[in-house]
């Protein structure tokens, strides 16, 4: 029977083999599923993908990455994915030859695109990789139905990694507010507080709301907690906010004391107040802006360094400028300020227009380079930016090389000789000229460190310095002059002071009141925090 | 005092004798010289500017025009102004980088009544200023009271910077800020100042200011006669300001003013207190600004917080300079120049103006420590030395 049969079932075998073989190789898709799929209705396209998800999750994740990226076809009664010229079987990757004709197209809408990203979140979540796992357990996190729910609890149950795991019960909770058992919720409720974002408090604090005489949530227990989730939540935020305005304060008062530091080595040393330094900044930044240019034509391939030479490029061209300014214009000023203060604000005039005519009036792009943009998530809604970190990091060492030089070289040693007593330093033989240029043209310099780091995080255009120049004065005249302790504290201790109050009462307000600050207090202490010590009698300007 | 210390002393005391000397020749009075330049003033500003504007026909050659009469008008304020700097700066020893602030308190003062004199005019026919009407605000707020009357308003050009002259000085006096300390906190203040004032809910119609005033007592703001009158007014206060700017500085109280510039810790030791001097010669001299801004705000039409950005007032103290400090006819010569100087260069080379001005900044104070009249002398001194 068998042996007669035989070369029917070897026909038949063969047919099919021609007909549909490689459908054999794997496993097949429910065709009803295939049908919906190609079909036009959302509702049902959504529940055949919840099906394929459910049933054959191993399959599903190649058909629903594809049908995500547009790629979804339907030939011969099977899913395919098309890409130039090949065509692959959907499920089981295998090339088809000859590829099928005239593949009917799967049209996706939006709602059922976010289903299928939400599917594949969730199939993500057993990823052996633990950033897809992370990423699959955060956007879950944000927005995730009641579907995935099963998909997530058993990724929790074989999930090691406690970050993930708190993320997964995050979108496990957020699902579980709906459920009928009071104490589900409640559970739930309570433990939303791992995620102290502002949607999250947004759904806690809609349950304690009243739709008409009822609360949205009718159980007291679970309103108490979600409640007492709202007030940890807000608690969370606070807190981020508050480290987040230190931050912000600390970068700003970082750049505040890169500019701060030249100025109050130029006023300690040659009791001149230069009211071009601000432009010293800003020709560091347009420095940095050159340097940039000249990378991106010359060396595109190393344009991320191009900032590690504009720090020589933008100390150098600071330098030089404070070098020949102090050389041709302030050394025949010593001795009278006022006059100075007139004369360097016309240098800074004459520097602005200079580079106005140079590069024009417009702002200068000067791009971030990409290992400094993006940034650090500390708490949910606390980013510290990378560009803001390096700043910090940044003037930190610049704090730490201007110590080193002033307190261990030679140059140091004159520089504080000088600012000291500046005839019985030229007595001993101190060369008291030399010693004014190179200590101008120190201070110049920096400023134009300072630049560079300010084009990483502001606008850079002829006027930027302007805008730097009276807070960094309020520095010196808060800190104190010759002194870098003095300026380290003013500087940081102005920056975190504003960003306090502009947070607390407008950008504007703020400057006002630090202005009314530091008005009252030197009032109380007219040398600055740090006064040099000795006796000094004022000379009388 | 450390040995540095005498040397200072010692340049600085050369340097003053050379300032005294300076303001010496020009106290020292030329008594009829004075008196002939003031009448020859009093003819071309109060007769003859205003014939050629009102009666001599446009066409005619030597017509004064409305542009030059408001260009001439506004120097005359920019050089009382200058006039009231030199008084702290060139007498007193006080470098102010904020007279700009008082200068523009006084301007927006005078730009209230203005303001309100539009009436239903503007754009929106409302009883409140245009501004008010764009930011939905139902009434005026309780700091523009009485604004519609200009007796009220002029007390208001006086008393705002007055006090916050007085206030600031003070403070600032009183704890012995001076010298380029001094300057910073001054110029500090006049950003803070601009800062708020941009802002639309300061109430003064934020960035855009005050504008398109209409009339001014029922007269149209635009008719050649309010624009002369406003023109004699400038010049009055130019002429009143170098009146009490001479009586003051020729007397007692000009010489303390000049000691305090010189050398204040001697004074100090005398026994005198330099607080109340100062604070007197830097209210007054707030005063005059406030004054000027007010003479100054119908004749350009505008005024908006640009005129308190720093440059402004570091711009009145160049005139200063430029003319020579420690003088009175200096200020008033250096607006002139400067000013003049700056309506050509924009005209002609805007790009340029910024170059310019940056020059004479540099070679003021380089070169011409006394600026033009300190130069003229030097000439004058030295022909005769030639000459003998």
């Amino acid at each position: 029977m068998i042996k007669r049969m035989l070369p029917f079932i070897l026909l038949t075998a063969a047919l099919l083999d021609t007909a549909a073989g490689p459908a054999w190789a794997g496993p097949v898709v429910d065709p009803v599923i295939i049908e919906t799929l190609a079909g036009e209705d959302s509702d049902a396209k959504i529940e055949a993908i919840n099906r394929l998800v459910r049933d054959m999750p191993d399959q599903a994740l190649p058909v629903l990455t594809a049908m995500a990226g547009d790629a979804l076809y339907i030939a011969e009664g099977r899913l395919v994915t098309v890409d130039g010229d090949t065509v692959k079987d959907a499920v089981t990757g295998e090339i088809l030859n000859p590829a099928p004709e005239n593949p009917g197209t799967i049209t996706v809408n939006n709602r059922v695109r976010s289903k299928i990203a939400e599917c594949l979140s969730a199939l993500n979540l057993f990823s052996k990789d633990r950033d897809a796992r992370m990423k699959s357990a955060t956007d879950l996190s944000e927005n995730a139905t009641a579907e995935s729910l099963p998909m997530i609890e058993k990724a929790l149950s074989a999930e090691k990694d406690s970050v993930i795991a708190v993320k997964l019960n995050v979108a496990r909770s957020k699902m579980l507010l709906v459920s009928n058992d009071p104490a589900i919720r409640r559970k739930a409720a309570e433990d939303l507080t791992e995620d102290p974002t502002q949607s999250t408090r947004q759904l806690l604090a809609g349950l304690l709301l009243k739709n008409g005489d009822d609360f949205m949530e009718p159980d007291k227990d679970v309103r108490a907690a979600a409640a007492e989730s709202v007030r940890s939540i807000d608690r969370q935020l606070a807190l981020g906010d508050k480290l987040g305005q230190i931050f912000t304060g600390l970068s700003l008062g970082s750049l505040l004391l890169l500019t701060a530091m030249g100025l109050a080595i130029t006023y300690g040393v040659m009791g001149v107040i230069n009211m071009a330094h601000g432009e010293f900044l800003m020709i560091g930044a347009y420095a940095a802006f050159a340097v940039q240019t000249v990378f991106r034509s010359r060396f595109p391939e190393y344009q991320d360094a191009y900032l590690l030479a504009a720090l020589p490029a933008g100390f150098l061209a600071a330098a030089l400028t404070g070098m020949v300014l102090e050389r041709t214009v302030i050394r025949f000023l010593y001795g009278r300020p006022l006059e100075t203060l007139l004369a360097t604000w016309g240098l800074s005039l004459i520097l602005i227009q200079a580079v106005r005519t140079l590069f024009g009036a417009q702002n200068v792009e000067v791009a971030n380079p990409a290992w400094m943009s993006g940034g650090v998530t500390v708490l949910p809604n606390l980013v510290l930016p990378w560009n803001r970190i390096v700043i910090i990091g940044f003037s930190i060492a610049v704090l730490a090389v201007m110590w080193a030089i002033l307190n261990l070289t030679r140059l140091g040693l004159f520089v504080r000789a000088v600012t000291q007593n500046r005839a019985m330093s030229g007595c001993v033989g101190v060369p008291t000229g030399r010693v004014d240029t190179l200590a101008f043209g120190l201070g110049a310099g920096i400023a134009g460190l300072g630049g560079v780091a300010l084009s990483q995080v502001s606008n850079v255009g002829p006027d930027m310095g302007q805008s730097y120049i009276i807070d960094s004065f309020m520095v010196v005249v808060l800190g104190g002059v010759g002194q870098l302790a003095g300026a380290v504290w003013a500087a940081l201790g102005l920056g975190v002071l504003s960003k306090f109050l502009e947070g607390w009462a407008g950008a504007v307000i703020a400057k006002i009141i630090v202005l009314v600050f530091v008005i009252v207090f030197i009032q109380k202490r007219p040398q600055g925090m740090f006064a040099l010590k000795g006796r000094t009698v004022e000379s009388g300007s | 005092m450390t040995h540095i210390e005498s040397v200072l002393t010692a340049r600085e005391a050369n340097e003053e004798d050379e300032i005294r000397s300076v303001s010496a020749t020009q106290t020292n009075g030329h008594g009829g010289t004075i008196r002939t330049a003031t009448g020859i003033y009093a003819a071309l500003v109060f007769l003859l500017i205003p014939l050629a504007h009102l009666v001599i026909p446009a066409d005619h050659g030597l017509h004064v025009s409305d542009y030059l009469v408001t260009l001439l008008g506004k120097i005359l304020c920019y050089a009382a102004v200058a006039v009231a700097l030199d008084l702290v700066w060139g007498y007193t020893g006080i470098l102010s980088l904020g007279h700009g602030v008082f200068f523009a308190l006084g301007g927006y003062a005078f730009g209230m009544y203005l303001m309100r004199g539009i009436g239903l005019d503007g754009s929106y026919h409302s009883h409140l200023p245009d501004f008010m009407v764009f930011l939905d605000w139902k009434e005026l707020p309780w700091y523009w009271l009485g604004t519609d009357h200009i007796l009220w308003a002029a007390f208001l050009v006086v008393a705002v910077p007055g006090i916050l002259a007085l206030v600031f000085g003070y403070f600032a006096f009183r704890s012995r800020i001076k010298g380029v300390y001094f300057s910073i906190i001054t110029q500090a203040m006049t950003v803070a100042f601009m800062l708020l004032f941009f802002r639309n809910e300061t109430g003064f119609g934020g960035n855009n200011g005050f504008t398109d005033f209409k009339r001014i007592l029922g007269f149209s703001i635009t008719a050649p006669g309010t624009r002369i009158v406003l023109f004699a007014l400038s010049a009055a206060l130019l002429l009143g300001t170098l009146y009490l700017a001479r009586r003051l500085t020729v007397s007692k109280f000009g010489r303390i003013l000049t000691a305090i510039r010189d050398a204040e810790s001697r004074l100090m030791f005398i026994g005198y207190n330099p607080l109340y001097f100062k604070l007197f010669i830097w209210t007054l001299s707030a005063v005059i600004c406030a004054v000027a801004g007010a003479l100054y705000v119908p004749q350009v039409g505008i005024i908006n917080p640009g005129e308190m950005s720093p440059s402004n007032s570091i711009e009145m103290v160049v005139w200063v300079a430029v003319g020579g400090r420690g003088t009175l006819i200096g200020p008033v010569i250096g607006a002139f120049l400067v000013n003049l100087a700056k309506s050509w260069f924009t005209v002609s080379f805007p790009e340029y103006w910024l170059f310019f001005l940056g020059a004479v900044f540099v070679i003021v104070t380089l070169f011409l420590p006394h600026g033009v009249v300190g130069l003229w002398k030097k000439m004058k001194t030295m022909t005769k030395g030639g000459a003998s």
